[in-house]
């Protein structure tokens, strides 16, 4: 724990604290400490209850979670306690969990960095158009991930019959006699569902990536220019970079947890299990394990992967990204 | 940029015709490819049943049609649970969960931000990490939870767990550090105020934009998501539930319905796009 209140503020409230006067020096840390949180008990009884829920709805799960990954667990017996069978048995003995960690490897791999450089680079893009001009096309690059269920379109587009818009135009230049059935095609799935993924990705990051390149301060520009910064590369370098790392570091986490979480989008288009398993994740194998097997011991095993595969590429992404500019 | 270059005092930015044309033509074909699936909607979902099995399908409507609308709303009235119910059901959630999540957002937000008490670093460095995990990870033992709470199928589990989501107390902490400054509120705790009254006066004031934001992006995540998937009365459902099962019947009324849910959330934020960015726009992690 820190605390950052500085040692003027101590001086200026002490007499309030019913406290003899004391500085900062003459205390100890503990000493300290408890004066500041007798003066702020406000601050904690503002934060209480959404401490509550976040401790009840999101500490307390990831914890639980750690802990019964070391157990098997029914729901109907008590946990009983197998240490790392759990994590033995799912790199050992379960071929399903492998396809799934690669699968979901591999979406992140690619649907990650590409939807977190294409949100910057439309956004820079987009930076250079007037203000009327941007909203609209800003506008146009967000509205696909506002909407939960906007890429059911793509069923449309790839629909498996003669009907559907890619079968039609493949059936009419003769390229097929029987119409493709995407969804279920092995060669098709992974390839439309990272298109559709990417079309949903520009979202809260994408925002902040426009808003960020808007707060850059004109001025550093001008006296980029006048510093002999040539072109638009050497600008993007070495001032908007540097002064957009925050921004580009909260781009990051949000684009790494959707690469991660990826799975709804397979459901909705492909089924569950897609075809031979080609776009199955670890999200699709812990509901599988959890739904169906009421495994939840093991299911806790994969989330605890799945947890650490996220803090892990952020952690990762983050040094990559602190070394921009510099 | 061309009104930066006719300044009178600025300095010219270095900017080439080629690189403006380039940066032109990349936008078009983009902006395009992703518009197009969406323009596709909107036409399927206006197209009568004989255009829609034209094969290829037409990127544009000859007759435009509102029967694929009126169709899905003629299968709503055959639903089991009248559809007033389902959307009285998303009106509750969708508001309950959204005003929660202002309340005790702002209030965290704000103590987080101002008041700083021993401890307000760790808490918030937790809330940072907690952006990086995906519900996907809690799902398991949340559900242990409501169990515990006797929550299973009841209004209750479709709103509370909200209230705990972080984005948007995210980037509301991020605003006020960046556009309230800790004179203005030491100044008022020297006059006397509350922290309560700084808090609801002084600061939620200022803040619009951030409140804005955290509404519209609470809303859309509550209108898209709907019910908890541990509700399984159909009279706890919401509309994007009752909707997902009606329009089953033909691609035009899928489509149709499909465009009625984009169209709220997207309506939504168009009002409020301007206040969205503008919040974004602090929203860099610190170290």
């Amino acid at each position: 724990m820190t605390n950052n209140a500085s040692v003027e503020e101590v001086k200026q409230e002490t007499p309030v604290t019913e406290q003899p006067y004391k500085s900062r020096k003459d205390m100890t840390k503990g000493e300290y400490i408890r004066i500041q949180m007798k003066r702020t008990w406000v601050g904690y009884v503002m934060v209480a209850p959404f401490l509550l829920m976040f401790l009840a709805f999101t500490v307390a799960p990831v914890v639980l979670s750690i802990l019964l990954s070391f157990t098997s667990f029914d729901m109907l017996q008590m946990p009983q306690f197998i240490f790392m069978d759990n994590y033995i048995r799912m790199f050992l003995d379960d071929d399903l969990f492998i396809t799934a960690l690669q699968n979901t490897l591999m979406f992140a791999i690619t649907t990650g960095p590409a939807s977190y450089i294409l949100s910057f680079v439309l956004a820079w893009f987009i930076n250079e158009l007037s203000p009327k001009v941007r909203a609209v096309v800003t506008f146009i690059f967000y509205a696909p991930s506002i909407s939960g269920s906007a890429y059911l379109v793509w069923k449309l587009l790839f629909q498996g019959d003669i009907y559907g818009y890619v079968n039609g135009w493949l059936f009419k230049m003769g390229i097929i006699t029987d119409p493709i059935i995407f969804f279920q095609n092995t060669t098709y799935i992974v390839p439309i569902c990272i298109v559709v993924a990417l079309w949903t990705s520009l979202g809260t990051g994408f925002l902040a990536n426009i808003a960020g390149l808007q707060g850059v301060r004109r001025d550093l520009y001008e006296a980029g220019a006048i510093d002999g910064i040539k072109n638009r590369w050497q600008e993007l370098w070495y001032i908007t970079l540097p002064e957009m790392k925050q921004i580009l570091l909260f781009g990051a986490v949000l684009a790494i947890t959707g690469a991660f979480g990826f799975g709804g989008i397979v459901n909705d288009l492909c089924g569950n299990p897609s075809t031979d398993y080609v776009a199955w994740t670890l999200t699709h194998h812990l509901s599988e394990y959890m739904g169906t097997r009421f495994e939840y011991g093991y299911a806790s095993a994969i989330a605890v992967v799945l947890f650490f595969l996220m803090i892990g590429a952020n952690s990762l992404v983050q040094k990559l990204l602190s070394k921009v500019g510099s | 940029m061309k009104k930066l270059r006719t300044r009178k005092h600025a300095v010219v930015l270095n900017r080439s015709v080629g690189g403006d044309a380039v940066i032109t033509v990349m936008l078009t074909i983009l902006g395009i490819a992703m518009f197009l699936p969406v323009w596709y909607l909107i036409v399927t979902a206006f197209k009568p049943l004989g255009e829609r099995s034209i094969t290829p399908p037409n990127f544009y409507v000859i007759k435009p049609t509102l029967q694929n609308f009126i169709d899905l709303f003629t299968n709503m009235n055959s639903t089991w649970v009248p559809m007033s119910r389902y959307i009285f059901n998303t009106i509750i959630i969708s508001v309950a969960a959204t005003f929660g999540c202002l309340v005790l957002g702002s209030l965290t937000a704000y103590s987080l931000s101002k008041i700083k008490f021993p401890g307000h670093n760790f808490i918030f460095a937790v809330i940072r990490y907690s952006l990086m995990i995906s519900s996907t990870v809690t799902g398991i033992t949340n559900f242990f939870i409501y169990v515990a709470l006797g929550w299973l199928n009841t209004y209750t589990i479709s709103i509370v767990p909200v209230w705990a989501s972080t984005l948007g107390l995210y980037l509301m902490k991020q605003f006020i550090d960046s556009n309230v400054s800790d004179e203005m509120i030491e100044a008022a705790r020297i006059d006397g105020a509350s922290e309560i009254k700084i808090y609801w006066s002084i600061v939620m004031p200022l803040v619009k934009p951030a409140w804005l934001t955290l509404i519209v992006t609470t809303f859309q995540s509550v209108w898209n998501a709907g019910a908890s998937g541990y509700v399984w009365s159909e009279q706890l459902k919401t509309f994007n539930t009752a909707i997902a099962t009606v329009s089953g019947v033909s691609s035009g009324a899928g489509s149709a319905a499909i465009l009625l849910m984009m169209s709220v959330p997207i309506i939504v934020f168009l009002i409020n796009q301007s206040k969205i960015v503008e919040t974004m726009g602090s929203s860099g992690m610190k170290d």
